[in-house]
């Protein structure tokens, strides 16, 4: 007999769901990000701590993030656009829902690539046409996945990943978003 | 086997000062279930009285929209001792016909049924229960709560946020379209009951917009039978409770799309989309007079399509070498529209009522016994609730994925009944 291996804890997950149940107050999170403007439309954000499990947590590092636009928007390109942040989350998000679900199901991995691409109308932004969005107005993912898995079985491992994703839902749900000045 | 009991007898409680009747067993509710309670009850010569609120089948009778009819064919509907022998096996009764079915089962059982009487208590006291009723005080030593697993709508908080100008209904105020006011409906959830009302409203003429969030799609025939047929034969309605995966979720799983109709239509989201209805995702909020939708309506739709190519696969093994069914058939993937609408004015007219579909819950709020979980659910196992002499029958996989439908009744009501029993024998 085989054993599946897609270097997720699976164990610690469902242990994890298994104690939260009765302990809904643990298992409120904060992510924090801070920001820094440079220079133009360049910001650079970093990410270390966050709050969860009743207390303060912390990355084993600090990662920065340069943000800015590329030169058809007059910009110094010095990192890719906060909108593209996005598709970093929801790619990112997604596969690692792949990886766990097929853990969990008992499905080893050989490879998962994704193609990510979001359709994005900028007459929205620049104020243009008020009827378009600032947004994203389609955004499509596309996965390729080699695994000991019939077709229906990857398919509904990709469903799965979007029914227990945290960015898939943050960008097919509204959210409350409070901007404050301190 | 436990000796038959003494009938039912008054006697003077010195701490109430009044007269508090005393009884073995009492039975919550003369639904299907409290009655097949009051029948294995009866076949063990233990006393017992089954207390109702309103009439037998109570909430068939006032519960229910006009043209509802039964999801299960007729062959299916069996209660112990009695079942449907009328002409139209694969049929399915209306609800004037099932509350006709009730009652013959009530009459032949012959079960103690005091119609009108209101419980607003059960607390747990030395030797028992002691319940209030509109009937005055009873003792008991068991209790079987069959009060049904639908007495309230479920309706999320966001209907605070609807603008007053729009009309709002559950499945219990809505009896057949003209009571609506005329325009456009917004039936907000997809499964039985929510696909059953957006196809009558379409049908009477008005615009519909269906929000779907998950959901279970099923044909209503496959391979030439009734899709419930196969769920019954090929065993999946035999799972016990105690091996299901996630007994939780199971339990909580939405009803599935079907209609029961004299032409065995299928009535998926396919079929609403022909007929008109317009598809959008799950209704996320109401944000400044605007409902906004999920955008994940195609993989709502993607995860329905694929657990029912996987139930179908597993009829299709069970049915393996069968010569005489008709061939595996499979079905086009669901159509979504594309895209699909991510927000609705609801202050412009074009939705004048939004018909919540969002589910039901039972009511235990005269429970006055610490067994219902976080989430306001009665905790037990297979209908044996933790605390001692308390039963629960009727609800979505008691013991078994049959638990949920009518015919599941017999063999629950058979086991509960059985335990109940060697409690009471126990204690003598």
């Amino acid at each position: 007999m085989t054993t599946v291996d897609n270097g997720v804890n699976v164990q610690a997950l469902l242990d994890a769901r298994g104690v939260l149940k009765d302990a809904p107050d643990a298992a409120q999170f904060t992510w924090r990000a801070t920001s820094t403007w440079r220079n133009g439309v360049h910001s650079t954000t970093r990410i270390q701590n966050f709050f969860g499990l009743g207390q303060e947590q912390s990355h084993k590092s600090e990662t920065v993030f340069d943000a800015d636009h590329p030169a058809v928007f007059a910009a110094e390109d010095n990192g890719i656009t906060p909108i593209e942040y996005l598709l970093v989350g929801l790619a990112s998000c997604l596969t690692a829902g792949v990886a766990s679900v097929a853990q969990n199901r008992g499905i080893q991995l050989r490879s998962v690539e994704s193609t990510v691409e979001g359709q994005h109308d900028i007459r929205g932004i620049l104020g243009v046409d008020s009827d378009v969005r600032n947004g994203f107005n389609d955004i499509k993912v596309t996965f390729t996945i080699d695994a000991d898995a019939s077709q229906q079985e990857i398919e509904a491992l990709v469903a799965q990943s979007q029914k227990r994703s945290a960015v898939f839902d943050a960008l097919t749900n509204p959210t409350n978003v409070t901007v404050a000045v301190a | 086997m436990p000796s038959p009991t003494p009938p039912t007898s008054p006697s003077r409680s010195p701490e109430e000062g009044r007269a508090i009747e005393r009884v073995t067993t009492v039975v919550l509710g003369a639904g299907h279930a409290g009655l097949a309670a009051s029948h294995y009850l009866r076949d063990r010569a233990i006393d017992h009285v089954v207390l109702e609120r309103g009439e037998v089948a109570n909430s068939w009778r006032r519960e229910r929209w006009e043209s509802l009819r039964l999801l299960t064919p007729n062959w299916q509907s069996r209660l112990p001792g009695h079942h449907y022998d009328g002409p139209d096996r694969d049929g399915y009764m209306t609800m004037n016909e099932v509350v006709r079915f009730i009652e013959q089962f009530a009459a032949v059982s012959r079960a103690p049924v005091r119609t009108g009487t209101a419980v607003t208590s059960v607390r747990r006291v030395d030797e028992g229960y002691q319940l209030a009723t509109s009937g005055g005080p009873i003792r008991c030593r068991a209790v079987v709560i069959a009060t049904g697993a639908c007495n309230q709508p479920v309706v999320p908080s966001l209907r605070d946020a609807v603008p007053a100008s729009v009309t709002q209904l559950t499945p219990f105020d809505y009896r057949w379209p003209d009571l609506l006011p005329d325009g456009g409906v917004l039936v907000v959830g997809a499964s039985a009951t929510g696909v059953q009302l957006a196809d009558e409203l379409r049908r009477s003429g008005r615009p519909v917009v269906l929000s779907v969030g998950e959901h279970v799609r099923l044909p209503r025939t496959y391979r030439g039978r009734d899709v419930l047929w196969w769920m019954d034969a090929s065993g999946v309605w035999d799972q016990r409770h105690d091996e299901v995966d996630d007994l939780d979720r199971a339990r909580r799983l939405p009803s599935p799309q079907l209609i029961g109709s004299p032409e065995r239509r299928t009535l998926d989201l396919d079929a609403l989309s022909a007929s008109g209805v317009e598809l959008v995702g799950r209704l996320a909020g109401v944000r400044d007079g605007r409902a906004l939708f999920s955008g994940g309506l195609r993989n709502v739709v993607a995860l329905a399509d694929l657990k029912m190519e996987r139930l179908l696969d597993t009829f299709d093994e069970w049915a393996r070498g069968d010569g005489a069914a008709e061939p595996p058939e499979r079905f086009a993937p669901t159509r979504v529209p594309d895209p699909a609408r991510l927000q609705l004015d609801l202050t412009r007219g074009e939705i004048r009522t939004i018909v919540w579909a969002t589910g039901f819950r039972p009511d235990y709020r005269w429970l006055d016994v610490p067994v219902l979980d976080g989430k306001g659910r009665l905790k037990h196992d297979g209908g044996v609730v933790d605390s001692p002499g308390l039963y629960a029958l009727g609800l979505p996989l008691l013991r078994r994925r049959r638990s949920t439908f009518i015919h599941g009744i017999e063999d629950d009501a058979r086991a509960v009944i059985d335990h109940l029993a060697g409690y009471l024998a126990a204690r003598p």
